[in-house]
């Protein structure tokens, strides 16, 4: 069965800072939000917590590229990981979740589970 | 079978490397060693004695440790002269007992020569040989103005340094007609002579002492055969030493006509079963009073005791290189031209203060000697031509020209034969560099560790790095010195593009210099940079990203994604109310609280969104940030001073509020650390810190490049007896200098291993400005200070930087539930499930 979903505003393009990540709340948890203004695209939404310690942390981390492909390094223990994939690079075992995110008009829009409608539907 | 036993009589340099030597060979299991020393201490280092006056303690001079000797097995007798030997017996006495030998090694050294003057038993006068004769000559100058060295060789002249530190006016009295006879020619003794002199020191030579009586205006008098006199407060007698072979004469084995334990090519003497090295052993009728050719005699014995049947010392070369009351002066083989046929070449520049001249064999094709006054720079290079009978270019009088009047380049390492003798203090030729970077040294620091070359006196270091650069290069090993791969510049370099070209922004820098968005290692690297340079706010839109997450929120991460906050309190010296307040703001937050190392608390705990408003509570305090978050300074740690302290002499509280003020907020390649003691005590630990400053009775002596944690470095003793401003041009200096040229989180400390040409070079540029730059980095720095902000101050007052710190930028209540907590020892601490 495919999971529902469904798109909720998180922010203003005001909260973003360019060429780094802010932390909202969402109905999954906590989730990096990051901006990358000389990429396109140039939203780009991964958990924020980090798997190896556990703590909520992600968004603060320094972001940048390697090998072309678009990544934020861990502000605790500096691992990288491709904001595309969630891929950790140095440890293969190990994705951390990515979302869709959108800009639609001066909103930051970013799809999550339909947590309503999964209990509506249980 | 039993063991037999070897007896070492001689605790000095000398005899602590044959120790070193010989443990570390096969024969070291058929022996007990025992040693014997008449000081109370453990072998030091001779050599650099005179360092004892400017700070140095005896551990700092120490060759080796009791615990070493007792980890080898060695019985070690100090404090405990030898008074006699029964050669019959093979035994020797002491005050202590009486012990049996199989083997014996004298290495009794040397004594001071004192000529037979009337009144040389007088109290105020000195030797200069032992850490207990620099204590007697420094109990003595203090209610001194004056004091009188007699000889104006070597030692002389460093004697007389040493009481210049100590304060006061030194004389040097010469019976020759110029300083170092021995080492030196006229022409050089002149020039040696002139810029002593204008260092303040007073030069009197052909000058005979006939007695020393009661002074009028000073303590002594000191009459002279030409009817002349000079009153002075103490005499330091440094006329030459003799053998220290008394033990030798009374056992009747065979010694020289002027002293001296005659010894073969094997180092044994007239007694196969006794054997002497060092200063007191006479070779060839010849008595070796330098520390390497010492070594060598050591290096020899060890291999005869082991059974090396072609084990021969034959013979030293005497050359030195040293640096005397700041002077360079060199002198190579027959520096004095006593070879029958030698021709001379000379360069004297009388404006410049340097004179160089080559001793050069009759046919001219053969450097055989050379003198240097003024600078050194040229003497690895002739030192090698002379070592290694390398024919001489066709225009030899190159060698020792200024480099801008056409002078030939040094010679490179390739031209230097195998047999090359790169480090004569451990005796290491350049085949052996060879070997240890085939065996697999791949750097600098693995051959140092390999082949021991230039830990001995360091004056080999860039020879040898010139060399290793060199054998790499061959053997096709690069080191890539790129940043990561946005930018393939080091650190240094893309100092100079963003101080050159005015570059102000990460984005300019990366588009003109580099390729692609940059990374976690570049973008800290540029954003420190561009703060050293423009010192702007860390929080401006462009500096945002590029700052670790500990910059970008001022404040310390901690495992479980809350912050360490540490508000700067200079020096350490912190007032009841201000304590109170932290004590106050921790407990509203709930803070755990810790004593940190540097003399500050180390508040825990703090979520991201609380950060801006405890700052704001601590800034009405009257407090400031600590950076603790950045690479920059941390705190400047030190003792109670002369304030309160009984034994302070300076007031060292003052002096680190003053230099924490001064230096804080300065972004460097790493984090930097300071402290000040008061006294020699050193409470403060300043030889551990990258900028050490420890009071003396006329001012304060600076180290640098120390460090403690992970790879402990004692700081190295840089300049002495500063005043208050000289302290901080002197810092100012070195610190800009660090910022500009180290590389990407390299404290001070690797900073300087890697520095070619190391503490001496620093010493150029700084206190001699030898690139010319020491203005510029004066006013680079003083620009920082001018500009000064608290960036936690700035960051509160500004609405648009205040944003950052919220948790979740859509929920601004919700609280992080991954943070939990218990309670310890009466605080909170946090409780990570692990995932």
């Amino acid at each position: 069965m495919r999971t529902r979903t469904c798109w909720n505003t998180v922010c203003t393009v005001d909260d973003l800072v360019p060429e780094s990540g802010i932390a909202v709340w969402t109905n999954e948890g906590p989730v990096a939000v990051f901006y990358l203004p000389h990429r396109l695209p140039a939203l780009f939404a991964i958990s924020h917590a980090d798997p190896f310690s556990g703590a909520n942390v992600l968004a603060r981390g320094i972001t940048g590229d390697l090998g072309g492909e678009p990544i934020v390094a861990s502000p605790l223990y500096k691992q990288h990981f491709n904001l595309k994939t969630g891929a950790c690079l140095e440890d293969e075992s190990v994705r951390v979740k990515t979302y869709s995110v959108l800009l639609d008009g001066n909103r930051i829009l970013l799809e999550t589970r339909d947590t309503h409608q999964e209990a509506v539907a249980a | 079978m039993s063991k037999k036993t070897l007896i070492v009589i001689g605790n000095g340099m000398v005899g602590h490397h044959f120790i070193e030597q010989f443990v570390a060979s096969s024969a070291a299991s058929d022996y007990d060693i025992l040693v014997f020393g008449e000081e109370k201490q453990l072998a030091y280092d001779r050599v650099h004695l005179s360092e004892y006056f400017a700070g140095s303690t005896h551990a700092d001079l120490a060759m080796g440790t009791e615990n070493w000797y007792a980890e080898q097995g060695i019985e070690l007798h100090l404090n405990e002269p030898v008074t006699a030997l029964n050669r019959d017996q093979r035994t020797l006495v002491t005050p202590k007992g009486e012990y049996h030998y199989d083997e014996l090694v004298l290495a009794t050294g040397s004594f001071p020569f004192v000529p037979p003057i009337e009144g040389r038993e007088h109290p105020h006068c000195f030797v200069y040989r032992t850490l207990d004769d620099l204590d007697a000559i420094r109990a003595s100058a203090k209610e001194g103005k004056s004091g009188v060295v007699v000889g104006g060789g070597l030692l002389g002249l460093e004697a007389a340094n040493a009481l210049r530190s100590l304060g006061l006016q030194a004389h040097v009295v010469e019976f020759a007609p110029r300083l170092m006879p021995v080492q030196l020619d006229a022409d050089g003794g002149a020039l040696l002579r002139h810029k002593i002199k204008e260092l303040g020191v007073q030069v009197h030579t052909e000058k005979a002492t006939t007695a020393i009586v009661a002074g009028e205006n000073a303590r002594l008098r000191m009459n002279f055969s030409d009817d002349s006199h000079l009153e002075t407060d103490l005499i330091v007698f440094s006329a030459g030493i003799r053998p220290q072979d008394a033990l030798a004469r009374a056992s009747d084995l065979d010694v020289g006509e002027r002293g001296g334990i005659v010894v073969s090519d094997q180092c044994t003497t007239s007694d196969p079963h006794i054997h002497a090295i060092g200063e007191c052993a006479l070779w060839n009728q010849r008595i070796f009073g330098l520390v390497a050719p010492g070594y060598t005699m050591a290096r020899t014995l060890s291999s005869v005791l082991n059974g090396d049947s072609d084990a021969a010392f034959t013979g030293a070369d005497m050359s030195t290189k040293l640096k005397l009351l700041g002077v360079d002066v060199g002198s190579i083989g027959d520096a004095q031209g006593q070879t029958p046929g030698a021709r001379n070449i000379r360069f004297n520049d009388e404006q410049t203060g340097h004179y160089r001249r080559m001793v050069v064999s009759e046919d001219g094709k053969t450097l055989l000697g050379a003198i240097l006054v003024g600078d050194n720079s040229y003497y690895d290079t002739l030192l090698q031509y002379a070592l290694n009978g390398i024919a001489l270019p066709d225009n030899p009088e190159a060698l020792i020209l200024p480099v801008s009047q056409g002078g030939a380049p040094a010679l490179g390492p390739d031209a230097l034969p195998e047999s090359a003798s790169i480090c004569s203090c451990h005796n290491v030729t350049k085949g052996d560099i060879c070997c240890a970077i085939d065996a697999g040294s791949s750097d600098l620091a693995g051959v140092k560790a390999e082949t021991k070359a230039s830990t001995g006196c360091g004056g080999c270091t860039a020879l040898l790095k010139s060399v290793v650069d060199n054998e790499l290069e061959k053997r096709g090993v690069a080191v890539s010195k790129d940043l990561c791969e946005h930018f393939p510049y080091s650190r240094q370099d893309l100092f100079h593009l963003v101080k050159v070209n005015g570059i102000r922004s990460f984005r300019t820098l990366i588009s003109q210099h580099g390729k692609g968005h940059g990374c976690d290692i570049c973008k800290p690297v540029v954003g420190s940079i561009l703060a050293t340079c423009w010192n702007e706010h860390i929080l401006t839109t462009d500096n945002v990203p590029l700052q670790d997450t500990n910059d970008t929120f001022m404040a310390n991460m901690q495992k479980n994604g809350t912050y360490s906050i540490v508000p700067r309190i200079p020096g350490g010296e912190i007032t009841p109310d201000k304590l109170i307040v932290l004590g106050e703001v921790a407990k509203e937050y709930d803070l755990y609280t810790k004593i940190t190392g540097g003399q500050r608390v180390d508040l825990f705990g703090a979520t991201l969104s609380e950060l801006p408003e405890i700052w704001e509570k601590l800034i009405a305090a009257g407090f400031e940030t600590g950076h603790a978050y950045g690479k920059s300074l941390r705190t400047v740690k030190s003792c109670v001073g002369s304030t309160w302290c009984r034994y302070g002499v300076q007031d060292s509280v003052g002096m680190a509020i003053l230099l924490e003020n001064r230096y804080k907020g300065l972004r460097a390649p790493h984090k930097v650390k300071m402290a000040v003691s008061g006294c020699t005590r050193e409470c403060a630990e300043a030889q551990s810190k990258d900028f050490g400053v420890i009071a003396t009775e006329n001012g304060w002596n600076l180290y640098v490049c120390g460090n403690g944690g992970m790879r402990p470095r004692h700081a190295d003793l840089f300049a002495t007896d500063l005043s208050d401003d000289e302290l901080i041009c002197t810092i100012d200096r070195v610190v800009m200098f660090y910022v500009r040229t180290a590389d990407r989180l390299q404290r001070t400390s690797v900073w300087m291993e890697n520095l070619e040409g190391g503490l001496e070079y620093l010493k150029q540029v700084v206190l001699e400005d030898s690139l010319g730059i020491c203005a510029e980095l004066e006013e680079h720095m003083n620009g920082i200070v001018d500009t000064y902000q608290c960036e936690w101050k700035t960051a509160v007052e500004d609405p648009g930087k205040r944003k950052r710190f919220r948790e979740f930028v859509n929920l601004p209540e919700q609280r992080d539930p991954v943070q939990q907590w218990t309670t310890e020892r009466g605080q909170r601490r946090p409780v990570l499930e692990s995932v």
